[in-house]
């Protein structure tokens, strides 16, 4: 079995973002987004932890983290690309941009690259329709991407 | 020319959304200082149903009424719920609302709150919206410095305040219900209607739910008057609607115009027109629950009802300009693929009906649909739209039915045919080498990722069809325009 | 209460407000089909989430079509249950969901009791015109349940049962859209969850996605085998169960067939759980009275109140959420594990017969009994004191299997020394009856008086929670009687935080007890079964010549012969155990 251990430390700060939200179940989605900005992802581990302060399941928090995309359970590359899917950007050629970026990187959706470097996933719509297609790596937006241009763009992070 | 009129809009760019002040001195809280001092709940509730807001959400229910039927419900404690969770591809019209004119939703929410007997409101909103977010806090704490927010506002003794909660990716969240179980940390699934937010909603209390763009159009009609606000727009539709131009479409952004402009004045006096002059094929309105609009409909004036009857609806506002190049059968996996993403798996209609659907309409795009297919298209349409739980389900097959009636000659053509006159299915095509123009130059074989092209140098090339993945890489590459689509 | 007066198809009925067009229908002999819907009256156990949409019926003016068990009547509502628009939309969802659903009817454990089988069946689906990917899942082994969620249509009903009926928490519905379907946290296996293994899931899953782990073949092999002595133990809640399995009305006692059957099956001897009862009782009733003694004699050490600890359910109950109190239960074993080590440690030592090649199955109504003999602490070098535990319905399969014509057969009687007991013994089978047995002992251990009615019917019936004051001669003994673990919970909270007054506390992990065992034959949520069940039960007792467990001449000897006294060194080694903290967290595997 290869658990995931936790620092205590870590796991003090975690208990201490559930006593912030009075340790109130209603508040699970809220400590699930602070957890995840503090450790990057959901390991299962954590989501124990919680479970225990909110006094509820395990299997109830673990239903709420997978029904919300937002949720991941993977560890996230270094630079994480999202590739817009929304319907301006697919209008507009992004599903050719992400088989690029897939083709380019290796891996599929929801993945992360074997060295950490990068991770894919897609979202829908980040409200920069007029920069159709858009892609994110972590905070920059990249606007009218085009496949062509999806070399260049890893090649920033590649060095 | 169309005209715009800013409503919910009418500080967006204007204000910094930062400084209260810029707020409240184009009459900011000047609506809510009116009604805290000089008028009962129930004229409130008045003059918002006799202004003809209509939810701006998607549904169109008449926001008066929501109001009132909270308002009467007795309970000891009621919710004023804020829904930001916009989450149509292609909309960002709350977005800009949240970041412009943050205070206009706040104001809003207070007056909800005035009426309904709530003293708690709640901001539901995506967590994609960071800045959003941002700004709204700035504005919160703004508001209960001065008095505006919090305990015993503008000294009348009304206790209203107002927290955040986020959504964490769920489209199906912007549906009341499921937005509210999400509020209370569950799985963000619907639940059966009724019973009504507005009689049973957040904790099983009262909960008074309305969208960005609905609060954003509450002070104006306070102050100027539900006369003012109800002459403008259609019989049944008042004021304006914001709408998300995006697409094929030259002038890209956010535009507000009085219900009842037509499709023609948004797309060419206000859109500027389709992009590259091509030509105008359809416009999804309504996002993944909505239907296409196409030619014949550019003269129909824009309200709730004329898109129903159009077979789309108002949704959120976001409108997606296409043009000729883009295939309609294409168009109609693509947001049945978004619904399969988003469906909550609850009901078994919308769980798997939608994932059925997507894979005909995939069996199709791959040209191995057959004509009993599209039959099946329709039955499942009906019957998804029908039975399904909430509204996600009730509305998911409507870019199916829209373009199945309004391009069933595009549908006949991938079935019978085997042909994509917009050639954008690739298993439909096929790249050919005109051998007349090839002069044998071998750029498009080099380039070729799967090694395709075969030819000797100064000799016709030739694409070896089983091979070939349809990339188009050596269409691209090719000077002498000697590879076509067939 | 308002009446509210609605036409559902052409005919007008009246019904109070509040109740679901599924039920107003069924007053004017409208039967409309339900998939997900499920409820159990009496036990307060419903479950509607409106989520499979078989029952949807058109209200005239409504735009979409309202599913009946959510839909609430409304006055002068004109309802359409079966037009063609409802007929299309109803088939055409059962097709879609047959769509996802593996057609492996003909080698499904739940083949004959699925209720998606029957509703097909019903409907008349003779081809699924819809075709594509359907959900595949791991499929996942616990020591008692399988778990084959490929099969699973998202109804819920185990969910509601696992949180809100048993708050045991080991399931949540996870995934979304498509995929979404009910699993433990992390999707791991359920042996490594929270799960009691009360098989509540099992009892009411509509299909074949949870079923119980089959034992019967090894069971065979054992009958088989020249070298082994097998011997069988009934439960009580059996004999007032299986009938049902062969058409019989619920509520028949077919015990004499049931012996009958096993013996027709091979067992080398069939003896009765009853029996181990009796001694529990013996063991149990004896703790019970030394901690009431030295609490009486202001004894500070002494736990009270003291808590039943027969139900292999309850066990890993408290075992996983409750570790901390782990020293208030009985430490006595179950009836199960007693009938064990007598059978193995004595009864085949009067054999002269090695334990090794004995092999003790049991016949149970219960799915965790099939854990609670693999335990290791119910194991001698290895050799389980219970080899194989079969639920009451595979015991039907068995005697199916084997060419016996069950009710033809002619009533026979237990074998001896072990297959004697009381009417207290068989009341064990529903809820309150340990306590009630235990009680029968109890007051005449501590009055020495005679107990003229043995009968404690306030002890008896499907609240939720009962409580009730014994006299015991002048000592007023409160008790507590829970059945179903989310009741269950509510006690031991009040234990933990003080709250609590009473001596003696039985549990039962399954609504009902054992007659709504998870290994009984389904009753599809009618509580009416589970009723005439318990009625069997005490018609039983009240039909035994010996009601009281110290009365049972067996037991007595047993104890002379062998045991001492009860809770003396002996009993404690052989009949007595200890529990486990269990509520460590499981992570998930790499």
């Amino acid at each position: 079995m290869a658990k995931i251990k936790l620092s205590e430390k870590k796991i003090q700060e975690l208990k201490d973002v559930c006593k912030t939200f009075h340790n109130d179940k209603g508040e699970l989605i809220n400590i699930l987004h602070k957890a995840q900005s503090l450790f990057g992802y959901l390991p299962a581990e954590l989501q124990e932890v919680i479970a225990k302060e909110l006094n509820v399941s395990v299997a109830h928090v673990y239903g709420v983290v997978t029904f919300y995309s937002f949720f991941t359970m993977q560890p996230k590359g270094k630079h994480p690309v999202s590739i817009c899917l929304g319907t301006a950007c697919y209008v507009r050629g992004s599903e050719k941009v992400l088989e690029e970026f897939k083709r380019q990187l290796n891996i599929q959706v929801g993945q992360t690259t074997a060295d950490g470097k990068f991770s894919l996933s897609c979202l829908r719509c980040v409200g920069a329709c007029g920069l159709a297609p858009v892609v994110l790596v972590g905070e920059k937006v990249y606007g009218r991407v085009a496949p062509d241009g999806v070399s260049d763009i890893i090649a920033e992070y590649n060095i | 020319m169309a005209r715009q009129i800013r409503i919910a809009l009418r500080n967006c760019g204007v204000i910094d959304p930062e400084r209260i002040e810029d707020y409240i001195a184009r009459d900011g809280y000047m609506a809510l200082a009116k009604v805290l001092t000089e008028l009962s709940p129930e004229a409130v509730i008045e003059i918002i149903k006799k202004s003809g807001l209509r939810g701006r959400g998607g549904g169109g229910f008449p926001a008066g009424m929501k109001w009132e039927i909270t308002r009467k419900v007795q309970a000891d404690q009621k919710y004023v719920v804020c829904n930001a969770d916009e989450g149509d591809p292609g909309a960002f019209m709350d977005r800009s609302i949240l970041e412009g004119d943050p205070h206009a939703v706040l104001e809003a929410m207070t007056i909800n709150g005035y009426c309904t007997g709530a003293s708690k409101g709640l901001i539901y909103i995506r967590a994609e919206y960071p800045l959003a977010v941002e700004r709204l806090k700035t504005a919160m704490s703004q508001s209960r410095e001065t008095g505006l927010l919090g305990n015993d506002i503008l000294g009348t003794g009304f206790n209203f305040d107002i927290d955040i909660r986020y959504g964490a990716g769920a489209f199906v969240c912007g549906e009341e219900t499921a937005l509210i179980h999400s509020m209370e940390g569950l799985r963000g699934e619907p639940t059966v209607k009724p019973p009504f937010p507005s009689v049973e909603g957040y904790l099983k209390k009262p909960t008074n739910v309305n969208n960005v763009e609905t609060f954003a159009n509450v002070p104006v009609i306070i102050n100027k008057g539900w006369e003012w606000f109800s002459s403008i727009g259609t019989e049944r539709s008042k004021g304006t609607k914001v709408f998300a131009l995006a697409g094929k479409i030259n002038n890209v952004g956010l535009v507000e115009v009085p219900m009842g402009t037509t499709l023609r004045e948004v797309i060419y006096e206000i859109g500027g027109g389709i992009q590259g002059g091509k030509e105008f094929k359809a416009a999804q309105t309504g996002g993944p629950s909505g239907g296409c609009l196409t030619k014949k409909h550019l003269d129909t004036p824009i309200d709730y009802d004329n898109l129903i009857a159009a077979g789309s609806m108002m949704g959120s506002g976001g409108l997606i300009v296409m043009d000729e190049d883009d295939c309609m059968v294409a168009i109609a996996k693509f947001y049945l693929g978004f619904t399969v993403e988003e469906s909550c798996g609850k009901c078994s209609p919308c769980r798997i009906g939608n994932k059925r659907l997507f894979e005909l309409l995939e069996k199709i795009t791959q040209g191995n649909g057959t004509m009993e297919d599209i039959d099946k298209l329709r039955n499942l349409s009906t019957v998804i739209k029908d039975t399904s739980l909430c509204g996600l389900g009730q509305s998911s097959p409507n870019p199916v039915l829209s373009t199945i009636e309004n391009f069933m000659e595009e549908y006949h053509e991938h079935v019978k045919d085997k042909k994509c006159r917009s050639k954008v299915c690739k298993s439909l095509m096929q790249y050919l080498v005109v051998p007349e123009k090839c002069i044998g130059c071998t750029l498009c074989a080099r380039n070729c990722p799967v090694n395709a092209i075969s030819g000797e140098r100064k000799q016709a090339h030739l694409i070896d069809q089983e091979k070939c993945i349809k990339c188009g890489a050596c269409m691209e590459k090719c000077k002498f325009n000697a590879i076509i689509i067939n | 209460m308002n009446r509210i007066k609605l036409i559902i198809d052409g005919k007008t009925t009246e019904v109070p407000e509040n109740t679901t067009l599924l039920k107003a229908a069924k007053t004017v002999g409208i039967d409309i089909p339900t998939l997900c819907y499920f409820e159990l009256k009496d036990m307060n156990i419903e479950n509607r989430p409106g989520g499979c949409r078989v029952c949807v019926v058109e209200v005239k003016g409504r735009r979409n079509l309202a599913p009946a068990c959510n839909t609430m009547v409304a006055e002068g509502m004109e309802v359409y249950t079966h037009n063609i628009r409802v007929l299309n939309a109803r088939r055409t969802v059962l097709e879609l969901i047959l769509s996802d659903h593996p057609a492996e009817c003909l080698t499904c454990a739940k083949s004959g009791s699925c209720e998606l089988q029957s509703m097909a069946q019903q409907l008349g689906v003779r081809e699924i015109p819809y075709q594509g990917e359907q959900s595949k899942y791991r499929k996942d082994t616990s020591p008692a349940i399988i778990r084959d969620v490929d099969k699973c249509i998202m109804c819920r009903r185990c969910e509601m049962m696992c949180n809100d009926v048993q708050t045991v928490g080991a399931l949540s519905a996870v995934n979304r859209g498509f995929m979404a379907v009910v699993a433990p946290a992390f999707e791991m296996n359920l042996e490594k969850s929270p799960c009691t293994y009360c098989g509540q899931c099992v009892s009411v899953c509509p299909t074949g996605a949870l079923t119980e782990v089959d034992h019967s073949r090894n069971v065979i092999n054992a009958l088989a085998d020249p070298t082994k002595t097998v011997v069988v133990q009934t439960a009580p809640a059996v004999r007032a169960a299986l009938g049902e399995e062969f058409g019989l009305a619920p509520g028949t006692l077919v015990t004499g067939k049931m012996v009958a059957a096993l013996r027709r099956l091979g067992f080398d001897y069939v003896f009765d759980t009853d029996f181990a009862a009796d001694l529990t009782i013996m063991e149990e009733g004896t703790e019970l009275l030394d901690r009431l003694t030295r609490y009486l004699k202001g004894d500070k050490d002494v736990k009270l109140p003291i808590l039943t600890s027969c139900c292999p359910g309850w066990v890993n109950f408290f075992e996983h959420h409750f570790p901390e109190m782990r020293d208030i239960p009985s430490t006595a074993k179950s009836p199960q594990q007693m009938f064990g080590p007598i059978a193995k440690e004595y009864f085949a030592k009067k054999l002269g017969i090695d334990r090794r090649n004995m092999i003790v199955v049991s016949i149970m109504p219960c799915l965790a009994k099939k854990y609670e003999c693999q335990r290791d602490e119910f194991k001698v070098n290895g050799d389980p004191d219970v080899n194989f535990s079969l639920s009451t319905r595979e015991l039907a399969h068995l005697i199916k299997a084997s060419n016996i014509d069950f009710n033809s057969l002619s009533a026979d009687d237990f074998d001896n020394p072990l297959g004697e007991s009381t009417g207290a013994a068989v009341i064990f089978g529903a809820t309150g009856g340990v306590i009630e047995a235990a009680c029968r002992t109890a007051y005449e251990l501590y009055t020495g008086k005679k107990l003229l009615k043995v009968d404690f019917t306030e002890l008896r019936g499907l609240e939720n929670v009962r409580k009730a004051t014994l006299d015991f001669d002048g000592l007023p003994i409160n008790i507590g009687i829970a059945h179903g673990l989310g009741n269950a919970r509510k006690l031991l909270e009040d234990i933990r935080d003080g709250k609590s007054q009473f001596h003696a506390i039985e549990i039962m992990a399954c609504p009902g007890g054992c007659i709504g065992g998870g290994g009984q034959p389904f009753h599809h949520g009618d509580s009416e079964i589970i009723k005439q069940r318990a009625s069997a039960i005490y018609r039983e007792d009240a039909g035994k010549p010996i009601r009281k467990s110290h009365e049972n001449p067996f037991i007595l000897e047993l104890y002379k012969d062998f045991l001492g006294k009860p809770c003396g060194e002996k009993s404690y080694n052989l009949l007595h155990t200890h529990y486990f903290d269990k509520s460590a967290g499981v992570f998930v595997e790499e």
